[in-house]
């Protein structure tokens, strides 16, 4: 862990109710310049949350979250777009626009927000094709690609604007060894040529452990556990040993209750429900 | 509806305030929308708009006879287009096709994530997605109903030409006759009310997609039932302003 560096992320007591129930319970931790952040954690304790928190999309109801310096918690929409500038982020499904191409999606960003010639433009994606390993599908469409693929693309273009700081959602989940391999490489020589910070989601331990240069366990909304690989790998905590060696039985419950389900699942009412109601009285 | 008027005023925004703060919208996506929603929709509102020009004239043939006063036909076909049928059809053909295909489009790009990856990429998806379209709406709309118009009065003339006893120059002459220049204008108006209500109802549910496949397709069918209902009475209330009221 380099204590030295810029503080980029900054999250204090962060936290975040749905109803009565808190998916973020006082969430604290920094991120430093250079570092590679691992937040693990079973499906539904709110790591999806927490990203969306750290990328300005949520609003917490109550902490902080800053950014190289700067609080995002209460930034109008515009002035969050000037710090989105500065992040990339990969989605879990890579969330390309279906209705370009590969090439395209990839100098998204650049045609947005830079003024470089279109030449210059392609050289780049050419050059993040090549970084994520697909040299030569600039012409295909995402429907005609794999998922991993997909994953790699949205990665290629996160990566498009040289982000000081990338955020990724499971960027390996779904990809081969070899290819998993590939990206963990690249997110390495990212954070260490480059001092590029990492925010990474992940299930996947060989590739935690292989990336992480500080980790985060988070559980029930509170944090479990963190530290660096080393102290993750050697915590006595049995819900870390459980989580890590993907064991099944342990302290961690297998199935959250309806109850402790109920905010993932946002059961919207459906429209003229009074009327449905009444034909079928009428009915039967 | 508070998220319809939010909608509303961002594109106000978009369209007024942006481009004096130096970011104009690109003018590619406008045309890339306008042949999706418009050029695409040209063969339907023609078979439409000229079914109606032939009923309209069939219609007026029968009443017109009983007093005698087939010569009319022409401004009957002429005027309920120009003023009523031409703007109302059209938009009815545009909701059913473009508006429905813009929600579902943007629908689908919502719960793929595809809107919120815009916003983390500083992209706006007002400025992005629905400003070409309601560019290319608001341009293409009352293109398509001059277009309907004129096969509607084709198809007018259809009738009286080889059914009735007009030759082409007496039904043309009639039906400019008929005519004035406000005729041909509120119905544009018209047209260009009816555009702003359909792309931004059917930009509306898209965007507020919510649950899957099945929201995107819910919100489909409630975009084209609102875009509907609003347009019909707003219909009523511009044709009470423009011929009823003075």
């Amino acid at each position: 862990m380099n204590a030295n560096g810029e503080t980029i992320i900054e999250v204090n007591h962060l936290v975040r109710r749905f109803g009565d129930r808190a998916v973020l319970d006082d969430i604290s931790f920094n991120v430093h310049r250079g570092d590679t952040l691992v937040i693990m954690g079973g499906s539904g304790c709110g790591k999806s949350t927490l990203l969306r928190h750290m990328i300005g999309s949520m609003k917490p109801t109550s902490g902080s979250v800053k950014l190289f310096g700067e609080e995002v918690t209460g930034m109008s929409e515009r002035e969050i777009e000037r710090v989105r500038l500065r992040f990339g982020m990969l989605f879990q499904s890579g969330a390309l626009l279906a209705s370009l191409t590969v090439g395209e999606n990839v100098a998204l960003p650049l045609l947005q927000h830079t003024d470089k010639s279109p030449d210059q433009i392609e050289e780049i994606v050419k050059q993040k094709l090549q970084m994520v390993g697909l040299t030569g599908f600039e012409d295909l469409r995402p429907d005609e690609i794999s998922g991993g693929m997909k994953k790699r693309v949205g990665l290629a273009r996160a990566l498009a604007l040289d982000p000081e700081l990338l955020f990724s959602d499971e960027p390996t989940s779904g990809l081969d060894p070899i290819m998993t391999a590939v990206v963990d490489e690249l997110t390495l020589n990212l954070t260490k040529g480059t001092h590029m910070t990492a925010v990474v989601v992940s299930h996947d331990m060989t590739s935690a452990f292989r990336i992480a240069t500080r980790m985060i366990m988070l559980g029930h909304g509170s944090i479990v556990a963190q530290g660096t690989p080393d102290e993750i790998r050697n915590s006595p905590n049995p819900e870390v040993q459980q989580f890590i060696h993907g064991k099944p039985d342990g302290p961690i419950p297998l199935n959250l209750s309806q109850d402790e389900h109920e905010h993932h699942q946002y059961v919207k009412p459906r429209p003229f429900a009074w009327a449905r109601g009444r034909f079928h009285g009428r009915t039967r | 509806m508070k998220n319809y008027l939010l909608l509303n005023i961002g594109i106000l925004y978009w369209i007024f305030i942006a481009p004096f703060k130096g970011q104009f919208f690109k003018i590619a996506p406008i045309f890339r929308q306008m042949v999706f929603i418009g050029v695409r929709a040209a063969p339907m509102v023609a078979l439409t708009a000229f079914s109606v020009g032939v009923t309209l004239a069939m219609q007026a043939a029968h009443s017109l006879e009983s007093l005698g006063a087939q010569i009319y036909i022409p401004d009957l076909v002429m005027l309920t287009l120009l003023r009523e049928m031409g703007p109302v059809l059209i938009a009815v053909i545009v909701i059913g096709r473009s508006g429905s295909a813009v929600a579902a489009e943007l629908g689908t790009m919502k719960v793929s994530e595809e809107i919120e990856a815009l916003e983390v990429m500083a992209i706006n998806p007002v400025q992005y997605l629905v400003v070409p379209r309601v560019f290319a709406m608001l341009v293409m709309l009352p293109a398509l109903t001059i277009f309907g118009n004129y096969i509607g009065i084709l198809g007018g003339w259809a009738v009286c030409r080889y059914a009735l006893d007009f030759n082409t120059a007496g039904y043309v002459l009639r039906a400019l006759e008929s005519a004035e220049t406000w005729d041909l204008y509120s119905g544009m108006i018209k047209s260009v009310v009816f555009a702003w209500l359909v792309i931004t109802i059917a930009c509306n549910a898209g965007l507020n997609v919510e649950g899957g496949a099945e929201g995107v397709g819910q919100s489909t069918t409630a975009s084209v039932v609102e875009s509907l209902l609003a347009m019909l009475v707003m219909n009523a209330i511009l044709t009470g302003i423009f011929f009823f009221s003075a």
